[in-house]
């Protein structure tokens, strides 16, 4: 079974920032908004190579996305930075209309999503955003797993036209893919070759994947684990392809159950492959106040969580 | 400078236009329109710098954006009027297929729309990231926008305001519809606003009253007066004193037509006072 090394534990967030300077030096018409979280968001940087490309609208929301869909017109690619929270829930409308509907090249980059946003507690946790983002037609939906690939996807982001949701959290996670690697969005990423279940996660649950598979295979079962980092458009071939081979499949999200990334691989998979499938996310709850640690065991976003998924969905066949 | 007794024909033409397209399909937002048709006509035919043809980028020319979009008819009529499509297409407002949807949207191709609008309050934000973006580009054409008086009552408007006095964007021209009117009754009865004009003054822009916002000599003296406050590390608003359903005598000073269409009598008696002049599509 292929291993993966976590080269030192490091904030998604941090990735984006870096990806975000990078960008700036790279492509001058990439311009970044914030609503008074430019810390938060890791933008430090581009404000202060960029100052003049660096917007900083307070806290106002619904006014940076409709700022940001009007940068589009001249040329510029916004990036917006602020909570998922406030990125998507708070300014749904704005998005739809000004962004979504009218077709604009607009990367609204979201910070602190899921539970692991920790101590603030549910009013800031959301586990509903990538639900929200993907009923929207035509926004892409990314949901990245580690630094390394939140700074690609960053990057990768800039050079696709159209409107992208960029997923990403706040607290310290494995770091274990490639440094520098390709970021392709809409395409699935098999880090390890199985045959007895699928697990296809995304964002923080990539990693609680690959130690669950680990587990498995010393009980016996061997698992296929699969990044899916672009949750819209949703690599179905590769979902289709691996269900055939194992029969079963646990997907994994730090979500609820409805709307997230379970439910895409479900209506795949009915459509095209009908499979068992077990979803580990949380239960159509809010979250509470707690380490990222602690809420992910109490909500059952862990490894030892798809380690149980895996039995019963293998049970299931 | 155009004649403005030309102006003043284009006006009657795009009136004749606005109560054609709402009867045929017998919805659509009558009121509104009619109140901003001097506007629309000044704006397209003698304020603004605008390129031949048209291209989402509106590089090296003026933008405009339609903030409270379900005054589309007159939207439509003018930029048709204008050249960016044919007057004939008019005859699909609010049809299946048909790229006149019942609120302006970019996502069917129709030249001269930069933004969907509709749902309200979101114009000022975009025309500021344009403006924005055209400082960026260094290019020295303005944007304008329009909203509705009752669309102020959208709280990302204020978000707007206070962002542009605060970051002294001196390259944008909003224009408040003021016509007292919104669908339940008035803009006071509804949800009084109290003074508009000290409102913005207070949040740091620089106010201008066009108190005959349906006389066309006075819409262009007011919009070009605007013009020339451009640039001077302030915002530029211009209240325009609007009566909704202007021009048809049974529609004007009333809320009642702000959603509403006429009927084949009602459409010649308003036609009747609306002589045809640029000739009907």
């Amino acid at each position: 079974m292929k291993t993966y090394t976590n080269t030192g534990n490091k904030d998604t967030r941090s990735g984006f920032g870096a990806g975000l300077e990078a960008l700036g030096k790279k492509n001058e018409n990439v311009v970044a908004l914030c609503a008074d979280l430019t810390g938060s968001l890791k933008m430090d940087a581009f404000k202060a190579n960029h100052p003049e490309r660096f917007f900083q609208v307070g806290i106002a929301e619904a006014n940076m996305i409709g700022m940001a869909a009007g940068m589009t017109i001249g040329g510029k690619i916004p990036f917006t930075g602020t909570f998922a929270n406030f990125s998507t829930g708070r300014v749904y409308d704005q998005i739809r209309q000004s962004v979504a509907y009218s077709g604009k090249n607009v990367k609204i980059c979201a910070s602190h999503a899921g539970i692991t946003l920790g101590e603030d507690g549910a009013t800031h946790q959301i586990l509903e955003d990538i639900g929200l983002m993907k009923m929207l037609p035509g926004m892409t939906v990314i949901n990245t797993c580690d630094y390394n690939q939140t700074k690609a996807a960053t990057l990768a982001i800039a050079d696709y036209d159209g409107p992208v949701y960029l997923r990403f959290g706040r607290p310290k996670v494995a770091n274990f893919t490639p440094e520098n690697g390709a970021f392709n969005i809409g395409k699935a990423v098999e880090l390890t070759e199985g045959n007895d279940v699928t697990i296809i996660a995304t964002g923080h649950l990539v990693w609680e994947a690959l130690e669950a598979a680990k587990t498995l295979n010393e009980a016996g079962i061997s698992a296929e684990v699969i990044n899916i980092h672009t949750i819209k458009p949703l690599d179905a071939n590769a979902i289709i392809a691996s269900a055939q081979k194992t029969g079963c499949v646990v997907t994994a999200e730090e979500h609820n159950y409805m709307g997230g990334l379970g439910e895409s691989v479900a209506r795949v998979l009915a459509e095209n492959a009908p499979t068992p499938q077990e979803m580990v996310a949380t239960q159509d709850t809010f979250g509470e106040s707690g380490t990222p640690a602690q809420l992910m065991e109490k909500y059952g976003l862990n490894a030892e969580a798809i380690v149980t998924a895996a039995k019963k969905v293998v049970a299931r066949k | 400078m155009a004649d403005i007794a030309q102006l003043e024909d284009m006006v009657t033409q795009v009136r004749r236009d606005i109560i054609r397209q709402v009867h045929k399909v017998n919805s659509g937002h009558p009121g509104g329109s009619l109140g901003c048709a001097e506007f629309f006509v000044a704006l397209y035919q003698e304020v603004m710098n605008r390129k031949e043809g048209f291209n989402m980028n509106g590089e090296g020319e003026d933008l405009f954006f339609l903030s409270n979009g379900h005054i589309s008819p007159v939207f439509y009529s003018v930029l048709a009027r204008s050249g960016y499509f044919p007057v004939e297409e008019l005859n699909t407002f609010r049809l299946l297929n048909s790229r006149l949807q019942g609120h302006p949207t970019t996502h069917e191709g129709l030249p001269g729309i930069r933004m969907a609008s509709g749902s309200l309050g979101q114009g000022i934000s975009v025309a500021l990231g344009a403006a924005a973006t055209k400082k960026l580009n260094n290019d020295n054409h303005l944007v304008y926008a329009l909203c509705g008086d009752g669309e102020l009552q959208e709280g990302q408007n204020w978000e707007a305001i206070m962002y542009a006095a605060a970051n002294k964007v001196d390259n944008i021209i909003v224009s408040i519809d003021l016509n007292g009117q919104q669908i339940d009754g008035s803009t006071d009865a509804v949800l009084g606003m109290g003074s508009i004009r000290s409102k913005f003054e207070a949040f740091g822009w620089d106010v201008l009253d066009v108190k005959e916002g349906n006389n066309m000599s006075a819409v262009i003296d007011g919009l070009k007066a605007a013009k020339a406050k451009t640039g001077n590390k302030k915002p530029i608003c211009v209240l325009l004193h609007t009566i909704m359903g202007n021009g048809v005598d049974f529609m004007m000073h009333t809320h009642a037509w702000h959603g509403k269409a006429p009927n084949d009598e009602q459409l010649a008696i308003g036609l009747a006072q609306n002589a045809e002049t640029l000739g009907d599509y």
